[in-house]
């Protein structure tokens, strides 16, 4: 594994070059509010170690995607038949992309790339991507990712990390994808000798800066049925309003609703993000609910996270402690104290 | 790669009403590439997403038997928009097909078994799909005893009638057909309640008997406790299970019944695996 440093001065100019060759996808310079984009020209990536409000799951997973389309032209051959749109397969660097948002990804990419199904928009578009991610090193007061299998170093999911370190970002090349885009770049410098031990001190320093956690280890033993059933659910969801906040936020949520529309003489098949948080998304055309109750959906979503998810594919929980849904959620649930309750219990 | 949510292009081959009050039509469909109805091989309890461009798509379990070939068949209720769009369609009309979805019911443990369906209303599609797997010449040999008890509100509302008849009339098969209530004086079957007559006419229970359980959420409260009487074990009591659904495989993540996904591990579940999952269906 090698470790490149590359000097700021020349960072944007690397990261032109290897536009020639990548989209550059990464936060963009978007006010309040940024997000993970593809950036125009001239446009770079915020480096400053911010959390976007937004997740990246977009980047592979978009908020409203055309899947497929079809004719209602008369006399067409092909009138009302759908056809899947063309699917962007353009190599893209996402750049400034945040470990643990890296690793909420490939959690994702679980429920969408199976043995049995293959979604081709999301498994495309992930294979399309190179991971430039930047180590986190003044984790915030919401961020407990080190209870969730992640942190703010892991490597796990990145091709590249890069590590803030003054005037130079030290860069460990991880993969061969990784070393693709940092030759497209042109970096190529090594780094001096100790870079090694000085990523481990700041990773080190930067584990030690997170403050809060979350257990989780009982909650795996415990049987779903304990768990679902216990006494604390009235309590716990009491504040939810169920306005899906936290289900948009999260990196990790994957619920999805498809649409039909028709513009004109064409009509389109569209995949919508969804929240396990409204009445209709689980409503049968009969008019029966089996989560009718708020409690029943806010339940829903911290039992997928915590217990279905790690009892289907033995990952660990799907949760990556970014802390976006605790900040932004306007009833001031947090998943550490559900989770710590459910843990207490079970 | 293969994308599974591009639907199989059909035609509509024939519509036919199914009940008395015009809620449910049988939809048959011919495929329109060669070479898509191998592709679309199913078995008896496997459900499709049934497709119209600018619509929608519903999830609707496959009444046609595997046997059956040249064509597929579903029987719709009309609810919603899609439902809607689609009893308005006609004969010639081109649409979609995806699938085919989900599990099935166990054929290769339920070889060799006596079997017990127990059926109400218009969710008996995927068990005349089963039945009529099951008596043909073929595959008769390879199952003990079928009871079938099957019921609706009125006589208007059976579903598939000429075939219920001809059943009725075999050797091999022990129908028993049941109505809520009828005033038809002609009526020469049974009155009453499913789970009632269920207690009265199932085989008794042993090592080699299984029922098969489907039919709306009313008739399933009261048959379980029956059959549970009768002295049948959960794990011979086999369910086919329904929620509500959009992607159909496993992916958007409303169908789940704790880490179990309706669309994709089921529909098809046993009695004792749904008693250890909260049963939100």
């Amino acid at each position: 594994m090698t470790i490149l440093r590359i000097d700021k001065s020349c960072w944007t100019e690397g990261l032109d070059r290897a536009r020639q060759a990548y989209a550059l996808v990464g936060p963009a310079p978007d006010g309040e509010v940024p997000g993970f984009r593809e950036l125009k020209e001239s446009e770079y990536p915020i480096m400053d170690g911010s959390q976007t409000r937004l997740s990246p799951k977009g980047v592979v997973f978009p908020p409203s995607q055309v899947m497929m389309t079809c004719s209602f032209k008369e006399g067409d051959p092909k009138k009302d038949i759908y056809e899947a749109v063309k699917i962007d397969t353009r190599p893209r660097a996402v750049v400034g992309i945040r470990p643990n948002d890296a690793k909420a990804l490939q959690l994702v990419r679980l429920n969408f790339d199976t043995e049995e199904y293959k979604d081709p928009y999301v498994v495309e578009a992930f294979e399309a991507c190179t991971w430039i991610g930047l180590a986190v090193q003044a984790p915030s007061a919401t961020d407990f990712s080190t209870s969730c299998g992640t942190g703010p170093f892991d490597e796990s999911c990145l091709d590249v990390m890069l590590v803030d370190n003054g005037e130079h970002y030290l860069a460990r090349v991880l993969t061969d994808k990784g070393a693709a885009w940092a030759e497209a770049a042109g970096f190529e410098t090594p780094a001096e000798e100790g870079a090694d031990a000085r990523i481990a001190d700041l990773k080190a320093s930067a584990e030690k800066a997170i403050s809060s956690s979350m257990a989780w280890n009982r909650i795996q033993e415990g049987t779903v049925l304990d768990l679902y059933e216990a006494d604390h659910w009235n309590k716990t969801t009491f504040a939810c309003l169920n306005c899906g906040t936290c289900t948009y936020a999260c990196p990790t949520c994957w619920c999805f609703d498809i649409q039909d529309e028709v513009h004109g003489e064409t009509g389109y098949r569209i995949r919508n993000w969804d929240s396990c948080m409204t009445s209709l998304f689980t409503r049968h055309g009969s008019g029966h609910n089996p989560r009718e109750t708020p409690m029943q959906r806010t339940r829903q979503r911290f039992m997928h996270k915590l217990k279905y998810f790690p009892d289907k594919y033995g990952q660990g929980i799907m949760c990556v402690g970014c802390g976006r849904c605790i900040e932004q959620c306007p009833a001031g649930i947090d998943i550490r104290d559900v989770c710590n309750t459910m843990n207490s219990q079970a | 790669m293969q994308n599974p949510y591009v639907p199989y292009p059909v035609r509509i081959d024939a519509v036919d009403t199914a009940t008395e009050d015009n809620s449910l039509k049988t939809f048959t469909f011919s495929f329109l590439n060669p070479g898509d109805e191998e592709k679309f091989a199913y078995q008896a309890g496997q459900f499709a997403e049934l497709s119209i461009p600018g619509q929608g798509e519903i999830p609707i379990g496959i009444a046609s038997s595997p046997t059956e070939k040249g064509f597929v068949m579903f029987t719709v209720f009309k609810t919603g928009k899609v439902t809607a769009c689609l009893h308005d369609m006609k004969e010639g009309d081109i649409m979609g097909i995806r699938g085919p979805l989900g599990n099935w019911y166990p054929w290769e443990t339920l070889t060799g078994k006596n079997i017990l369906i127990v059926g109400g209303g218009f969710a008996f599609t995927t068990l005349r799909s089963s039945i009529k797997m099951m008596l043909e010449p073929e595959n008769r040999s390879k199952f003990g005893t079928i009871d079938v008890v099957y019921g609706a509100r009125t006589p208007g509302m059976l579903l598939y009638k000429e075939e219920l008849m001809a059943w009725e009339k075999r050797d091999d098969i022990n129908m028993h057909i049941t109505v809520d209530a009828t005033d038809d004086p002609d009526w020469g079957y049974h009155t009453g309640f499913v789970p009632a007559l269920t207690e009265k006419v199932a085989p008794a229970a042993s090592e080699d008997t299984y029922a098969i359980v489907c039919g709306p959420p009313v008739m399933i409260k009261f048959t379980l406790p029956v059959l549970e009487k009768l002295g049948y074990s959960h794990d011979r009591i086999i369910m086919s299970l329904e929620n509500r659904m959009k992607c159909g495989i496993g992916m958007c993540g409303r169908c789940n019944i704790g880490k179990e996904l309706v669309c994709k591990d089921g529909p098809v579940f046993s009695l004792a695996e749904i008693n250890m999952t909260p049963g939100e269906f």
